[in-house]
């Protein structure tokens, strides 16, 4: 308890408090007010849609694989071992998975020197290291976790329900529009908002790739955190990590909501 | 019961009700399905008369279940034909084939109240809300659940759920009503509640039903028939009291009712067994050394100084276990082994554990087997 | 449980796999979800493997037009920097899952035991650090580590495990509150007070045994975390197996390849050890 308290609440209070000091310690609305600035406010929107979009892709392509494990044997060796790997792609983001797009599209990547070689193109050139590359890796570890957080609710499905559906007269169609869906789609808002805190929040995979400018917000706060302190901006890298809090909070409240209901339904 | 009928049909011409639908009559010809090399039903042929409820029992695995899916359609079958009304529904999608089914458990929608998982069929078929509205009222009422209407899966109990899984499966005026062990995740009271209910139901609306269960207390209690199941064939199919006291095979025999295994000479159609002459059912054994299968109820016991005690079979009560209204009490019957007597409680009471009986057999038609 | 108790696999779940092919609706319908099975894995399966196979194509790359060679894979335990990470990664790993360990399974027994009504607030504390990210910490640990540098009188890359404690906390607690579950700890301890057991005896010789399976998931999940750990060690400026991996990147392609290929593949190998330890519980559950 004592030791939650020290190394996560203090922390946590710490960067909200500062937030709203200046260098001297005295209360400012300067560093709130600075999220407002042009050039911040960019980085914010950018690690939004960036988030937005792989949380979307993940969820999107995780449901899916999820529901190919979810129709296969609940018990057979391929589910275990694809939940295993899944576990793992959800956990490994970083460096690890920086590398492997760098081999892979990269300048000098796998697939990149194939199509110079064999078709004359070089169609990555170095969006990996933009937006675009951190939306395309993000996915790689957004769609285990989806799998991950989204198979439960899968498995929630009662075939009962497919067959009453069509008992009463529906079609597949129907059992979808009527049924699946509804009930899957607390769940699946649910894993989309955690997908996204995720995303939100991962600094490491985009320090790897990005080691120049800071066009997301988390390396946003590695170049307040590293820079020199410019005199009366010594808490912007809080007010910024503040804003991180704020975001992520709201998001997971909203998920909370979400899996109240969902556990109601998919027992 | 005519306040029952339901509302009629969108888009059909003949105006159903459920006086005009009880008619209908079910056929399963030869059906054969199997799981790679398990055989689930080796040529079933069963007929459900019109207005009939028909229980399948039998252990797991017998097909029964099976046989339920193939007339819903749920299931393909490799063999056979499935014959509603006289029109032949094979090939029929479930979806096309109007028959009300009630599951195990958890099938109702969750995301729907109990009004809305009764409406959800009429929804299907296009009806108007108002229409609808009044249908599953209805329906909700006549299996008693009116206070509960509004009310999530999650918010009521499991016979409740069951209770409008019952009316959902009624509200779309189904030709046929099909159970698939629609009591067993219940607890015992809730149980037979229920079955009392779902019979009163049926007995109501004069829906050709199929009961699946593997309770045989449940199938008798019931059913107009009971249909016995084994390996994917009907063992025995007739009317409860005559499954329970007729038993044609040493199978049905066994898993209908408790038995007691007695040594027994069978002659002239007339097995000897202690000493008494008993008939036979029909396809019994018909001579030589045989085993007799004796029910529990059909084993008189007597006090050692009754009239009738004359040369009866003695033997020692051991325990007696009480079950309500009856009894049960194990007898130690010396070279005939261990048996079982059910009685009347207070007729029980008289041989308490340790006391010396005789015992007589009641004169019923008993069935018996080849001895090893 | 299934609707349907004598047939294997109820229409949702039916795999077409092991049935035979048969004419009709649900075989139509099998064939599709088999098809659109097959579709989705593979284009998936493609997605995950060729990065991994890229990255190892890359690590066994000559220089130049050199021939491959697995020369950089050699080079992981001899490289001075990268050694000395791995070995500091390593003693970091087994710092912080001794020590969230000695601290939540304890604390963990206890609640269930004694203080059921605070149940809820430890579980919601233990989820925290899951929401609030790695980067924010960093930036909210530094007085905390001005102080701990202080007391300690050292600022060893170990201090660091006092970070990495909060974030396996999550986890940590998942894997024994899983494991707890299963067991009915109350009655075995109520048993074993009964038969004359103190407290300390209760846990440790009655109740941590029945849950060793979990003690052991949760441990093996700290090494993996910690193994992959990168944010706050890297702006702490201090070289753990992955920062080492980053610095390398820059210098030896092939060699820092290399070194994360194995380091995924051991965190790989770490956590399918502990699906087969979850299985193996899963099935003594079920006996």
């Amino acid at each position: 308890m004592l030791y939650v308290g020290i190394f996560l609440i203090i922390p946590t209070l710490v960067v909200v408090v500062a937030a709203f000091l200046d260098g001297a310690n005295r209360p400012t609305l300067a560093n709130v007010r600075e999220l407002g600035e042009s050039y911040i406010a960019k980085t914010f929107w950018n690690s939004f849609w960036v988030s937005a979009l792989s949380a979307v892709i993940g969820a999107v392509f995780g449901a899916l694989l999820a529901y190919v494990l979810a129709t296969g044997n609940p018990h057979g060796t391929f589910r275990q071992a694809v939940t295993s790997a899944c576990g793992v792609l959800a956990q490994f983001g970083g460096v690890t998975l920086a590398f492997a797009f760098i081999a892979t599209v990269g300048p000098a990547g796998l697939i990149t020197t194939w199509l110079i070689a064999n078709a004359g193109v070089d169609p990555f050139g170095s969006s990996l290291f933009e937006l675009r590359g951190l939306i395309l890796v993000y996915s790689y570890f957004e769609i285990p976790l989806m799998v991950l957080v989204f198979l439960p609710a899968l498995d929630g499905i009662r075939p009962q329900w497919r067959e009453a559906t069509e008992s009463l007269g529906g079609t597949t169609w129907d059992y979808w529009r009527s049924v699946a869906v509804p009930i899957l789609t607390p769940p699946f808002l649910g894993a989309l908002l955690l997908l996204f805190a995720n995303a939100f929040s991962a600094y490491a995979t985009a320090a790897a790739l990005i080691t120049q400018g800071a066009p997301i917000a988390p390396l946003q706060i590695r170049t307040a955190f590293t820079s020199e302190v410019l005199l009366g901006r010594e808490n912007i890298g809080k007010a910024l990590a503040f804003g991180m809090i704020l975001v992520v909070a709201v998001v997971m409240i909203l998920n909370s909501l979400l899996q109240k209901r969902s556990s109601r339904w998919l027992r | 019961m005519t306040e029952t009928a339901p509302a009629p049909r969108e888009g059909s011409a003949a105006v159903p009700t459920a006086a005009t639908r009880a008619g209908v009559e079910v056929r399963l010809e030869g059906l054969r399905r199997t799981y790679g090399a398990v055989t689930a039903l080796d040529g079933l042929d069963l007929t459900l008369h019109p207005g009939e409820l028909v229980a399948l029992l039998g252990p797991s695995g017998c097909g029964k279940t099976t046989a339920l899916r193939l007339l819903a359609g749920l299931e393909d079958a490799d063999g056979g034909r499935v014959v509603v009304d006289g029109k032949d529904v094979t090939h029929v999608p479930t979806n096309k084939r109007d028959m009300g089914m009630v599951f195990q458990a958890y099938s109702l929608f969750p995301h729907m109240t109990a009004r809305q998982n009764v409406e959800f069929g009429l929804r299907l078929r296009g009806q108007d809300s108002t229409r609808r509205t009044a249908r599953a009222e209805e329906m909700l009422e006549l299996v008693g659940l009116t206070a509960q209407i509004d009310r999530y899966a999650h918010q009521m109990s499991g016979g409740q759920q069951q209770r409008v899984a019952l009316a959902r499966a009624l509200a779309i005026s189904p030709t046929v009503l099909l159970l698939d062990e629609p009591l067993s995740a219940l607890d015992a009271k809730v149980r037979s509640q229920l079955r009392d209910e779902i019979r009163r139901v049926q007995l109501e609306v004069g829906i050709t039903t199929l009961f699946v269960t593997h309770d045989q207390e449940e199938a008798l209690a019931i059913a107009d028939r009971v249909g016995v199941m084994r390996a994917g064939r009907l063992e025995q199919l007739g009317p409860p009291t005559e499954v329970y006291a007729h038993p044609q095979s040493p199978f049905v025999a066994e898993f209908v009712g408790l038995n007691n295994k007695l040594e027994a000479t069978v002659t002239a159609g007339e097995a000897d067994v202690f000493g008494q002459r008993i008939p036979l059912v029909d396809k019994s054994f018909r001579a030589g050394a045989a085993t007799a299968l004796i029910r529990p109820e059909s084993i008189k016991v007597l006090a050692v100084d009754h009239p009738d005690a004359e040369g009866a079979l003695p033997a020692t009560v051991l325990a007696s276990s009480f079950l309500g209204a009856i009894s049960r009490l194990t007898l130690d019957a010396g070279p005939a082994g261990h048996l079982m007597a059910q009685l009347a409680t207070a007729d029980a009471l008289e041989h308490p554990p340790g006391a010396q009986v005789r015992l007589r057999l009641r004169p019923n038609p008993i069935l018996v087997t080849a001895r090893d | 449980m299934s609707a349907t108790i004598d047939t294997p696999g109820p229409a949702l779940t039916a795999a077409g796999a092991s049935l035979p092919s048969r004419p009709g609706l649900r075989a139509r319908r099998r064939r599709n979800l088999q098809i659109l099975r097959i579709t989705v894995l593979v284009l998936l399966g493609a997605f995950f493997l060729v990065p991994l196979l890229s990255t190892f194509e890359f690590s066994i790359r000559g220089i130049g037009d050199a021939p491959r060679t697995f020369e950089a894979w050699g080079r992981i335990p001899s490289d001075a920097t990268l050694r000395s990470a791995i070995i500091d990664s390593l003693l970091l790993a087994v710092l912080t899952s001794v020590v969230a360990l000695a601290l939540m399974v304890p604390t963990m027994i206890w609640v269930r035991l004694r203080l059921q009504s605070i149940s809820r607030v430890v579980e919601f504390l233990c989820l925290l650090p899951l929401t609030i990210p790695a980067i924010v910490l960093v930036v909210g640990l530094v007085p905390v580590y001005a102080w701990v540098h202080y007391l300690a009188g050292t600022d060893s890359i170990l201090t660091l495990f006092l970070a990495y404690v909060v974030l396996v906390l999550p986890y940590v607690y998942r894997a024994l509150d899983t494991g707890l579950s299963a067991i009915d700890v109350r009655t075995l301890s109520e048993a074993a007070r009964s038969l004359g057991a103190s407290w300390f005896d209760v846990m440790v010789k009655v109740v941590v045994p029945n849950m060793a399976s979990a003690v052991l998931n949760a441990a093996l999940l700290c090494v993996a975390i910690v193994m992959g750990e990168f944010t706050i060690a890297s702006l702490y400026n201090y070289v753990n197996l992955q920062v080492a991996i980053q610095q390398l990147g820059l210098s030896d392609a092939s060699l820092s390849m290399a070194a994360s290929l194995s380091a995924l593949l051991f965190a790989f190998v770490l956590l399918l050890l502990l699906s087969f330890v979850g299985r193996r519980r899963d099935r003594r559950g079920k006996a």
